[in-house]
């Protein structure tokens, strides 16, 4: 199999270190630190203990059987990322950053959110190996995810609040860059997802790729077979790409990414790049993106904080122009209908996010054979979107 | 299709080298307040005493700026400027200056464009050089394909964190001049030049003698002319940036205003010892 990415950092074309010259310095540094660490077997047992002992891995691959003959067709698993300490996959990869971090001498951590999640996450590691923190954000999604901003807090992180562009993600990504461009000497940038300039996008790769090494594990064990279908949400692409990567000499797998469709394709109100976009260079790599003709980047959008952004990862850019994975469109209505779905025949309230996979199994499992099997990555757990969905079922809480 | 024995940029170099006298180069964002204000702005700063200019195409997300720059992108892209629209811009004030003008532009609207078309555009419009803050050495292959085949200079970015034999490699692919990041930090005025800047051209200059210009955080005649101490050229960005902003409702007054600083730190650069 061919090592992705390559010495350059690109997955065929994608990828790359599109970065400030300032900038460049600590992506090398980083990346040189990483590759002595992921050989050394201290590292790998830390973090493997801290998997186990803190975020409470391997999680189930849970059987939702009820979901399954709601739906009629294939048979459904969902690894639930959701049962992780703090609630979603984005602990999988602050851990690992932050044993890097640490590993390197790096005294602040900075870090951006969208949904909050991945701001919870590195706001918990930091005040658990006790780093100061401060998190970007968006002041539209602090808006909408006014609990992952208290819950921040509460661990001590400073919240930012970013007024610029469209208030969401990308800005606060943005932000981000813009902090670390000042205090690269000091501060380690904690990306949450596989986006950004190399090595970023194959270091939260590979610290979220033990999601998909369970679930490998755990399909073969309750199915005895590798499974026909794998679905996940993507956004940046990091829970979808933690899932896939290790499935991705299995040929006969088929990977299919979720992207939020926003109010329709057709709106342009959106947040699918790989459905919708064409390829850039954004926040330091090429992608698939949204973007005008003159490469203005254009402003997503998506009921989920989580998946509202223009870009998307070189390496999911990679697996759809080679074809290796499958991507589509969700939207914000259809996602809330598998938000529904899965409350009411499971008892598990998925984030809106991973409702974006599940909304897709009711145009895919009813499609299957009933002895096929597809596994779906539950990415996160709901608590905090039920004011948004409130909102949108005309409920005031 | 005019071809040019020699690249404006260079000629203005050696010509100010001859002088003993180092570059003021100040930074405009194309569109801001008004693309028409633009045009105006650029003949204003010659008139000041400008060497040459920095046309800085505004980004939907200019990671490197600050929010000086920020805010001149967003005014910018109101009126819905794009690339295309800026060279048309520089071909017809070619009618009235022979300034040299090089191009700020983030990658992505040059990707887009495709570096080839752009770089034949940037020659036909008059442009002289171009500067992709975003841009370093190792993804810029296709740029330096195309850019030595329109004449055009390719201007990389020298940081505070840069050890030196990335120095070396960035003087070496750099054509025009070296721009010299002053500080380890986003664009924006600063009220002192950052102590960096002397230590980093010394060792830079062990690289190369190529020119070499300051720029981010130069915000005073003051710092102009420290500066210009040390470097062959002087860019100031923000710090106008900021004096547009705050006369932009009033054409007469921002004109006379901007003329008025920027000749204090054309003075500036001009009067080191």
């Amino acid at each position: 199999m061919q090592q992705l990415p390559d010495a350059t950092g690109h997955f065929g074309q994608f990828g790359g270190r599109y970065v400030p010259e300032t900038l460049m310095p600590a992506l090398l540094e980083l990346e040189a630190a990483y590759n002595t660490l992921k050989s050394n077997p201290d590292f790998q047992s830390e973090f493997q203990a801290y998997l186990s002992e803190y975020v409470g891995r391997p999680n189930p691959l849970y059987y939702a059987e009820r979901l399954t003959h709601a739906l009629g067709g294939a048979k459904i698993y969902l690894k639930r990322e959701d049962l992780n300490h703090t609630g979603a996959h984005k602990i999988n990869s602050a851990i690992g950053q932050i044993l890097l971090a640490r590993w390197m001498g790096k005294k602040r951590i900075i870090a951006e959110t969208g949904a909050g999640q991945h701001g919870v996450a590195t706001a918990t590691v930091a005040a658990k190996f006790d780093i100061k923190c401060e998190v970007y954000m968006g002041e539209e999604d602090i808006e909408r995810q006014a609990l992952n901003v208290f819950r921040m807090q509460l661990m001590g992180t400073k919240v930012v609040p970013v007024n610029s562009g469209s208030r969401t993600l990308k800005d606060a990504i943005n932000a981000c860059f813009r902090d670390w461009v000042t205090n690269v000497r000091s501060t380690y940038l904690l990306l949450g997802s596989v986006v950004g300039a190399h090595p970023y996008p194959m270091i939260v790769r590979d610290f979220q790729a033990v999601i998909g090494k369970e679930a490998r594990s755990q399909i073969v064990e309750k199915e005895g077979k590798l499974p026909d279908c794998i679905v996940a949400c993507v956004g940046g692409g990091s829970n979808s790409l933690g899932m896939f990567y290790p499935f991705y000499a299995d040929a006969e797998v088929k990977l299919i990414g979720v992207e939020a469709a926003g109010e329709s394709i057709r709106s342009g109100r959106h947040a699918a790049p790989l459905t919708a976009g064409s390829v850039g260079v954004f926040h330091g790599a090429k992608c698939y993106l949204l973007q005008e003709d003159d490469g203005q980047i254009t402003p997503a959008h998506s009921i989920s904080a989580g998946l509202d952004y223009p870009g998307v990862g070189p390496e999911h850019s990679y697996y759809r122009e080679t074809g290796r994975a499958e991507y589509v469109p969700i939207t914000d209505a259809e996602a809330v209908e598998g938000f529904q779905l899965l409350s009411e025949t499971e008892g598990i309230i998925p984030a809106l996010e991973s409702a974006h996979a599940i909304a897709y199994l009711r145009k895919l499992a009813p499609t299957m054979e009933a002895d096929q099997v597809i596994v779906v990555c539950l990415s996160g757990r709901g608590d905090k979107d039920v004011y948004t969905i409130a909102n949108e079922l005309g409920v005031s809480l | 299709m005019t071809h040019r024995r020699f690249n404006r940029i260079n000629q203005k170099f050696q010509q100010l080298r001859s002088r003993g006298t180092p570059a003021f180069m100040p930074y405009l964002c194309a569109g801001d307040p008004t693309p028409e204000l633009t045009s105006k702005l650029l003949l204003t700063l010659e008139a000041a005493g400008a060497d040459l200019i920095e046309l800085g195409v505004p980004f939907s997300d200019p990671i490197a700026d600050g929010p000086t720059i920020q805010r001149a992108s967003e005014r910018a892209l109101t009126h819905g400027i794009s690339l295309q629209q800026i060279l048309a811009q520089v071909a017809t004030l070619r009618q009235q200056t022979d300034i040299p003008i090089a191009l700020m532009s983030y990658y992505n609207p040059i990707f887009r464009m495709g570096e080839e078309a752009f770089c034949q555009a940037a020659q036909e419009a008059g442009v002289d050089g171009v500067i992709v803050p975003d841009l370093p050495p190792e993804q810029a292959e296709p740029l330096l394909a195309a850019a030595p085949k329109y004449n055009l200079a390719t201007i990389f970015l020298v940081a505070p964190t840069s050890p030196p034999e990335r120095m070396q490699r960035i003087a070496s692919v750099s054509t025009g001049f070296v721009y010299c990041v002053s500080l380890t930090g986003v664009t924006g005025a600063r009220a002192m030049l950052s102590e960096e800047v002397a230590p980093m051209i010394a060792e830079l200059r062990n690289h190369t003698d190529k020119p070499i210009s300051v720029g981010f955080g130069v915000s005073t005649p003051e710092q102009a002319t420290q500066a210009a101490q040390v470097a062959d050229g002087v860019i100031v960005g923000s710090a106008i940036v900021n004096v547009i902003e705050k006369h932009q409702d009033d054409e007469e007054e921002l004109l006379s205003a901007v003329k008025a600083f920027a000749s204090e730190l054309a003075a500036g650069v001009t009067s080191r010892a």
